[in-house]
């Protein structure tokens, strides 16, 4: 089946079976490994990808699902050179450990800061609920995260 | 002084060198190889716990269209034995099964889809054993054997150690408190699963990539149970994507190896799937523990009895050593003069248990600190001050009997509880508690030893190389399973030498490139090579100094005033400077490489005569401290418990990169409170029976509250730079700290870990029934 869909910004056309996931569309067939997969059935939030501006889970979506929208995976994120803010914040703010969740967890959170400028706390560790973490303890996720929206106003305002 | 602010500074919180390239998502983990022409390999689990294997049946799954091969115990021409000090399991199973999740065939297919099918087709044909699936089991007399061969039956180890008159001593005490206690297992549940890639190259080399702690030492396992020369063998070792002590030893690496044999120079890989990696990857130790713990009407500790027993599952798989450690510190960090501490590893045909940061400490640590507030309370003592009486200090001797003769900060930690606001307002915040909330405070001192202890060579070798366009590049001898450790052995060759990111490079793990410096684990990883590190670069320094000296200025003794900077060295009395790109042509291939072997310091006292004990880690010399403490409320309606506040205090020498430290410890205390709250294995005649991420629940971040840790910096003087391990005391401490607040908070004691809702709401319900609990 051909599906065409807009990916990082790049409008592509691919032809695969209907029903492969999306998550081994774009790690096997299109080389963009950023996605990760921690369990393949829901439960992790390591194959976050954006679809049209919102979280979602790669490993439940099948590729006919993709027609027509606007995916952004981690590497659509930023340029090689300039990180997006909220990139800028993982570094420094530690939040970044083995990094396997990473990915994903910047994600949601870019998709969090575009709803919710100025998430509290508590928003930032509800919204990042479905983000599973092993290594971090998610304390330096959410400082991240405030910095990010701290970073992403002052981008606005200068 | 511009130059000088990008310097990595030991002491610094400089950001994470990997932490760009893994928000970009561009850090290639070993799952996140796919390659031209990729063979996919899969393996058939037994699924059953314990069975004599009659015929594997796999002429079917051959002929279908798409499968390359599919092999089984004939196709390995070694000893088809792993293990890092029993080699007890088969890479694929030969004579029988001894867990569900043995592997038992290895098939090699076009693609994930057929793959899967192939595996649905091989059949075996069992005779089925009993299956052993208790401790209690295991030890009876005339119980199956799980190694006929093995020597000690189903006790994998047994440990007896005494000091002073031991349990007799109890005695004598005014007051003694009695437990028994259970430990859950715990999962892993690393983000990335046990996965990897390998090659045979046209020249007959193996290659292999793996998610892997310890690249050394797979390569002799893989090698001697494949029969395959050593020198064949390379293995890579890229980030992990977290491993814990779960990649502490084999996982992918022999049947990749011995995949890519059967794959005509295709590259081949292999990643477990979560379930898969439930099934056949290993957990923490479950366990019971029986305590007996005395002491003087005055509050001095006399006299403990402790009774440790693990299961290991099927295979040694660190099993031995898990307990030998549990066994060091099974009577926590105070002066015990008497002491009857035992233990068995008992082989089980559950699944199979290893190595888990903590490393059977977190078992020992949740019985005693829970028997030491239970004793606390019968003397009517606080249970800081019950601490504080007894705590050890520099020079004292462990509950084994061992002189502690390096640094021992765990009174400052007591001291920094007792002034922290979190201690001094907990009686205030227990008071405002909500209706139907009940509010406790619990704290708990752990120690935890770092290294291999005395017999097994804990070392390391650092390599640095100043390249032709004079920039550094370290040689990464241990591996970075997400702890940050390449980063930290970047800031510390970048301190010595004087450099900037910009001119440091970093080679991770290859037993091609990088020299044996043992695994990263045992809280040992930026000790012993950082150690071995500062050896390297010193005499790096020393040399590219003297030779621009010799060359450059008059008189030879200028190599004192010399220093080095970002790409050069400079002489500050002429101001000359002069780039390194250039100093390396002074330099012959040969010396513009440093190398230095770091040997870890043992203890030479015996507190047992057991050689096996030693062999198998007991004792150690060095040690981390650290004081938690919890605030907890529990919801009398449903049992649920929250923790609300979490302290932390460590006495882990002095810090490298407080950013990296507090990371570590924030990490464990999380890792820590799953195991004490919400993760509990299920396991039912040998069968998980939640084997997946929704059934084994770890916490979110609506669980892990937030978290304050504090370093009491005391120099270790062997330390690099004053450090001392950091990895794995959070860990010891959130267990019995949350429940002696739970304790605290509902008058009851709960004694099976975890304290999920259920057991608290039965304990609760029974309390006010009145009866006595049992939960
Ligand atoms: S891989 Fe998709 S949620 Fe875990
Ligand atoms: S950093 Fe390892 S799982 Fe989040």
């Amino acid at each position: 089946m051909k599906i065409s869909f807009t990916l990082n910004g790049k409008k592509i056309r691919v032809d695969v079976p209907p029903d492969r996931r999306v998550l081994d569309l774009l790690r096997e067939d299109l080389s963009l490994t950023g996605t990760k997969e921690g369990c393949g059935t829901g439960e992790c939030g390591a194959c976050t990808i954006l679809v049209n501006g919102e979280s979602r889970l790669s490993c439940l979506m099948l590729a006919a699902q993709l027609e027509g929208c606007h995916v952004t995976t981690i590497e659509g994120v930023s340029s090689a050179k300039k990180l997006h803010p909220v990139q800028e914040a993982f570094i420094e703010h530690g939040a970044v450990q083995c990094g396997f969740c990473t990915p994903g967890a910047v994600l949601a959170a870019i998709d969090l800061l575009q709803r919710n400028a100025e998430p509290t706390r508590q928003d930032i560790r509800e919204a990042l609920s479905g983000n599973l973490c092993r290594c971090t303890g998610y304390q330096k996720i959410v400082d991240a995260v405030q910095g990010g929206s701290a970073k992403l106003k002052k981008g606005q305002t200068s | 002084m511009t130059v000088q602010k990008n310097i990595l500074k030991v002491g610094k919180a400089i950001h994470r060198i990997d932490a760009r390239s893994k928000v970009r998502g561009a850090e290639k983990y070993a799952s996140d190889y796919y390659g031209q022409n990729l063979v996919w390999a899969g393996v058939k689990r037994a699924g059953i716990p314990h069975a004599r294997i009659k015929n594997i049946i796999i002429e079917k799954t051959k002929n279908l269209t798409g499968v390359i091969s599919v092999l089984t115990y004939r196709d390995i021409h070694g000893s088809n034995r792993q293990g890092v000090i029993r080699r007890d399991q088969p890479v694929l199973a030969d004579d029988k099964v001894r867990h569900c999740g043995d592997a038992v065939a290895l098939v090699l297919a076009e693609d994930q889809a057929v793959l899967k099918e192939a595996l649905d087709l091989i059949a075996i044909d069992y005779e089925p054993l009993p299956g052993i699936f208790s401790i209690g089991k295991a030890l009876e007399q005339g119980a199956p054997l799980i190694h006929e061969e093995h020597p000690g039956g189903n006790v994998l180890l047994k440990g007896d150690l005494k000091t002073g008159r031991g349990e007799a001593a109890l005695e004598e005490c005014d007051v003694v408190v009695e437990g028994y206690f259970t430990v859950p297992y715990q999962e892993h549940a690393y983000l990335e699963t046990e996965g990897g890639w390998a090659l045979l190259t046209e020249d007959g080399h193996l290659e292999i990539t793996a998610s892997t702690q310890t690249p050394f030492r797979d390569l002799a396992e893989v090698a001697e149970a494949l029969g395959i020369e050593r020198e064949s063998i390379r293995i890579r070792a890229p980030y992990c994507g977290g491993a814990f002590g779960g990649k502490d030893g084999i996982t992918v690496q022999s049947l990749l190896a011995l995949a890519a044999l059967h794959c005509q120079g295709r590259p081949v890989r292999m990643v477990w799937d979560r379930e898969e990696s439930f099934i056949a990857g290993v957990k923490r130790h479950p366990g019971s523990l029986h305590y007996r713990l005395g002491a003087k009407a005055d509050g001095t500790l006399y006299a403990l009895s402790a009774e440790v027993y693990y299961d290991t599952g099927p295979y040694d798989h660190l099993g031995g050593a898990i307990l030998a450690l549990g066994l060091e510190h099974a009577g926590g960090p105070y002066r015990i003069p008497h002491a009857s501490i035992r233990g068995w590893s008992v082989y089980t045909n559950n699944p199979v248990a290893g190595a888990f940061r903590g490393f059977g400490v977190p078992q020992v640590a949740a019985a005693m600190e829970q028997t030491m507030d239970m004793l606390a309370a019968k003397l009517d003592l606080s249970p800081l001050e019950m601490r504080r009486r007894n705590a050890v200090h520099r020079g004292d001797k462990t509950p084994l009997g061992v002189t502690l003769i390096s640094s021992t900060g765990l009174a400052e930690c007591l001291d920094a509880v007792a002034e922290h606001a979190l201690w001094k307002e907990k009686e205030r915040w227990k008071a405002s508690a909500g209706s139907s909330k009940k509010r406790g405070v619990g704290i708990a001192c752990v120690m935890h030893g770092m290294g291999y202890g005395p017999i097994v060579p804990d070392y390391a070798n650092a390599k640095i190389e100043l390249t032709k366009k004079g920039a550094f590049r370290i040689f990464c001898g241990v591996v970075d399973m997400g702890q940050g450790n390449a980063s930290t052995y970047l800031q510390i060759a970048g301190d010595i030498l004087n450099q900037d990111m910009d001119h440091l490079e970093l080679v991770l793990p290859d037993t091609e490139k990088t020299l044996p410096s043992g695994s990263a684990s045992a809280s040992r990883t930026t000790y012993t090579f950082g150690n071995a590190l500062i050896g390297a670069a010193e005499a790096l320094k020393k040399r590219i100094l003297q030779r621009s000296a010799e060359t450059c200025a008059s008189d030879p003794n200028d190599g004192l005033t010399m220093v080095l900077r970002p790409g050069s060295v400079f002489h500050p009395p002429t101001g000359k400077e002069i780039p390194l790109s250039q100093i390396v042509r002074m330099l012959d291939e040969s010396e513009r490489i440093s190398v230095f072997e770091f040997r870890a310091p043992v203890t030479q006292e015996r507190p047992t005569e057991d050689e096996n004990l030693r062999l198998h880690g007991i004792p150690h010399r060095i040690f981390s401290y650290g004081v938690h403490l919890a605030y907890v409320e529990v919801d009398e309606l449903t049992g649920k418990v929250e923790a609300q506040r979490y302290l932390a205090i460590s006495d882990c020498g002095r810090i490298i990169n407080p950013q990296v430290f507090e990371q570590q410890i924030q990490g464990g205390i999380a890792q820590g409170i799953g195991y004490a709250l919400c993760e509990d294995l299920v396991v039912a005649r040998g069968k998980i029976q939640t084997p997946n991420l929704s059934t084994y629940v770890i916490p979110t971040a609506m669980d892990i509250p937030e978290m304050e840790s504090i370093a009491i910096e005391k120099q270790e003087e062997t330390g690099p730079f004053g450090l001392k391990g950091a990895g794995e005391i959070a860990i010891d401490g959130p267990l019995p700290a949350i429940a002696n607040a739970v304790a605290d908070a509902c008058g009851v004691r709960i004694f099976h870990a975890p304290l999920a809702a259920g057991r608290v709401l039965t304990a609760l319900e029974a309390k006010r029934g009145g009866k006595e609990v049992k939960a």
